[in-house]
């Protein structure tokens, strides 16, 4: 049969919302030719549970709950994004003690959520086991956080004024013994296992590579902006809380792998950032001082002036920041969030658009940028 | 359900394909050195050989065993040896699937422990009726056939694929003459029947209808096409190094005089095994267990079921018994591609140390002894496919997954080549050095 006359046509295919490799209920529909992706066409909000108009109902107290559902694997940071910003709002002080303990807490969620990243990233990539791994670890730290708050996930821990419960010294004890157990030791046996696996490196060198300027101007935040070598942490540049007086390196991908800004690029940040988690980590449970964990007033209720403010501070996906605007009731007037995921993911058809991916760069493409839907969504 | 029809089907084709078994095994007892009497038919199915005098008199079963034959054999007129045909299949119907769910249960186990779980526990001593349960479990699911689907094709590809895996342990022994039927062409057919498993893999991909089973059947067949020709090329030069394309021939090369037929007049011990007759052979054992992982779909080649990129692949749209079918192959193909490895390079059932070999060869050796000489082999047999085995599983939990692309690159610019230079290399030393090993030890066949 002459060549000319087969007729080929390319295929719409489906990914999502019920799949695997999307970390939730993400939908994205991909024109393919064989296994080349041609186009990505992203729909979201699957998960939209009106966390903005359901702000709007409730008192200034009420919404830190709600703040733990949108980014549900650093709910610590997205407490203290709407804390922080119903403080400045209402010009809380909030005490010393409360300020080292968000700190400790922050960074090991955001220890938690990157051991997470990395191990779904395996997933994603096909290898089974550092996901498990990464449970294994993760689970002490949910632990900690049980026996701080009573919860595993949806914390609510850091709240208007300071933090619901104190730290007692048996749990900073726990802490000090988690991180001598995590930090170097368990690190390298990721390396090991995962991040210089010849495999994984060519699944990731090369893949899905956001230049710094696409990537600045699509709002991309956190490690998948570090990732290209934009040296941008909130916590170092626009410090908040106690971070100014805490040493700690910003790590950015410097494309040793492959080209700067791919998907190796973006996890190995996360995986050196855990590093300095731990750092900053260890250095709050030293100089924690005594004294009371949350201010008073604010612990009861909280009534700003009329006005409007918006405080961001850096999750483990990059810029969590609240908009709040006040009409000097204790309900507040308006709260809008900006979620990390959301701008994150909004890169996404840009990318395959840039170059031909194939299906399974995809998945890694997704994996890399390390969404949570709950987010995305809101 | 399902092993009734298959059983019955074989059975089937055993009888409509009478004169080409007969003609087989014409064809057979020409060039066999008759060592296996009994016909050859229908490429290949066949004869357990428990129905020599030699063995089964070896066995302590042996009575009921022949005794068994004998009455199903009596009113098989028509096919005088169905009740041969019906023994070896049962036989090997029952291994694959015993080693299928003792394989299950130690893949669930080796994962746990390297991955910090204990894996099944509560089902029997350390979960090990976890798989007979997860069996029972499948036999009564529903059978759910897509409305869209292709419903012969749908139906058809999960028994196409288990008999694609089944038919390639024709050949294949399992001990000292203990072999369903020794075929001259062995290896050959074990590379050719290969082929239908991927024909049953991709009729199930298409008939699902569904496009992630489509993906999922595209790279199967791309992944086969490329592996077959490493893998082919490997038992082109093993039947060149051995001189014959019988599994049990090349097995008994490999253990020298004491399988002897003609001409092995030197004792055999580790270092006749083919992995190190000459210097390209661990090479090409390496290229060997690399397309093998590709070929029954293992990781880091588990492309056709990547399951964070097409859900499961093929198998997307199947339920219980069809589904498990599927599953049963999957750890069929795994033995098999370990025991053919065991056969042509790691010296079969020789343990590779000569006296150990040498129990129960004898002539004048009593019935124990006999007993004792043919349960070591078979355990030494299966030991070394069982290690390999678990190597799979060990390279499975540990690395990722490889791209499209990418093991395209792996086969044909890194395994092709490789495997030639390998066929080519060895060639040139079995010329210069008459047949010796690496080690110098004189191979003299004929």
């Amino acid at each position: 049969m002459n060549e000319a006359k087969i007729r080929t046509e390319e295929m719409l295919l489906n990914m999502g919302p019920q799949h695997p490799s999307t970390h939730g209920v993400f939908r994205v529909v991909l024109r393919t030719d064989g296994e080349l992706v041609l186009e990505s066409e992203s729909h979201i909000g699957y998960l939209h549970r009106c966390f903005e108009k359901c702000a709007e109902g409730n008192n200034y107290l009420q919404v830190v709950p709600y703040t733990d559902r949108m980014d549900y694997l650093c709910a610590m940071m997205n407490n203290w994004g709407y804390a922080a910003a119903v403080e400045k709002l209402a010009g809380i002080e909030v005490p010393e003690r409360a300020e080292y303990i968000r700190v400790i807490v922050s960074e090991l969620n955001r220890v938690a959520s990157h051991l997470l990243a990395f191990g779904t990233y395996g997933l994603d990539i096909g290898a089974i086991t550092p996901f498990l791994y990464a449970f294994r670890d993760r689970e002490r730290i949910l632990k900690i956080f049980e026996k701080l708050c009573g919860q595993r996930l949806n914390y609510s821990y850091i709240r208007v004024g300071g933090v619901t419960f104190d730290m007692t010294d048996e749990i900073l004890a726990d802490i000090e013994a988690f991180c001598d157990y995590f930090d170097p030791k368990i690190i390298d046996e990721y390396d090991n296992l995962l991040s210089y696996n010849g495999i994984f490196i060519s699944r990731t060198a090369n893949v899905g590579v956001i230049p710094a300027e696409l990537a600045v101007s699509y709002g991309v935040t956190g490690p998948s902006l570090r990732g290209s070598g934009v040296q941008r942490d909130l916590r170092r540049d626009a410090p908040y809380g106690i971070y100014d007086r805490l040493e700690f390196d910003v790590p950015v991908g410097s494309g040793e792998m492959g080209q700067l800004g791919d998907c190796w690029d973006r996890y190995m940040v996360r995986m050196r950032e855990m590093r300095q988690s731990i750092r900053l980590v260890r250095q709050a449970v030293k100089d924690i001082p005594e004294g009371p964990f949350c201010d008073k007033k604010a612990y009861r209720a909280v009534k700003p002036k009329a006005g409007e403010v918006y405080k961001r501070v850096e999750g483990a996906r990059g810029e969590v920041g609240f908009y709040v605007v006040s009409d000097g009731t204790n309900i507040p007037y308006r709260v809008k969030a900006r979620a990390p995921s959301f701008c994150n993911i909004s890169i996404l058809d840009k990318l395959t658009s840039l170059s031909n991916v194939m299906l399974a760069d995809l998945v890694a493409i997704i994996g890399s940028l390390d969404i949570v839907l709950g987010e995305v969504d809101r | 359900m399902n092993l009734f029809v298959f059983t019955n089907f074989f059975a089937q084709a055993g009888k409509d394909l009478k004169d080409l078994g007969e003609y087989a095994g014409e064809y057979s007892s020409k060039w066999d050195s008759g060592a296996y009497e009994g016909g050859l038919f229908f490429a290949g199915l066949i004869k357990w050989l428990f129905s020599t005098n030699e063995v089964s008199s070896a066995l302590p079963f042996a009575g009921t065993v022949n005794g068994l034959m004998t009455s199903l054999a009596a009113d098989g007129s028509i096919f005088p040896e169905l009740g041969g045909l019906l023994i070896t299949i049962g036989v090997v119907f029952g291994f694959v699937n015993v080693f299928a769910i003792g394989a299950v249960w130690s893949e669930r186990k080796v994962s746990a422990h390297m991955q910090c779980r204990l894996g099944p526990m509560e089902v029997g001593p350390h979960g090990l009726l976890q798989t007979v349960a997860d069996g029972l479990k499948l036999l009564t699911k529903e059978d759910i056939i897509p409305r869209l689907a292709d419903k012969p094709l749908f139906a058809l590809a999960p028994a196409i694929v288990f008999a694609g895996v089944l038919m390639r342990f024709v050949p294949l022994p399992f001990g000292d003459k203990l072999i369903a039927s020794d075929l001259d062409l062995g290896l050959f057919f074990v590379a050719a029947v290969g082929a239908v498993e991927v024909l049953g893999v991709i009729m199930a991909g298409w008939a699902s209808n569904n496009k992630w089973s489509l993906f999922a059947t595209i790279r199967t067949a791309t992944q086969m096409v490329s592996y077959e020709i490493p893998i082919g090329i490997a038992f082109v030069t093993v039947i060149l190094c051995c001189g014959s394309f019988s599994l049990m021939e090349i097995v008994n090369l490999q253990g020298g005089d004491l399988a002897a037929s003609d001409g092995y007049d030197y004792q055999g011990w580790i270092w006749h095994w083919n992995l190190f007759r000459n210097p390209f052979m661990p090479i090409l054992a390496i290229v060997y267990f690399i397309a093998s992982l590709a070929e029954c779909k293992r990781a880091p080649f588990d492309l056709p079921e990547a399951e964070s990129e097409l859900v499961s692949g093929f198998h997307t749209e199947y339920t219980g018994m069809r589904f498990a079918l599927f599953f049963l192959a999957e750890y069929a193909a795994m033995y098999l591609v370990a025991a053919v490895a065991v056969v042509i390079f790691l010296g079969g059932w020789w343990s590779g140390i000569y006296p150990l070999d040498a129990v129960g060869m004898g002539d004048e050796d009593g019935f124990l002894v006999k007993t004792a000489g043919v349960l070591i082999k078979v355990g030494v047999f299966l030991s070394k496919a069982f290690a390999l085995v678990f190597v799979q599983m060990w390279i499975r939990w540990t690395l990722p997954r490889i791209r499209l692309d990418q093991m395209m690159y792996v086969c044909w610019k890194v395994l092709l080549p490789i495997s030639l230079v390998c066929f080519v290399g060895s060639c040139l030393w079995e010329l210069a050095s008459g047949g010796a090993s690496v080690f110098g030890f004189g191979i003299v066949v004929e």
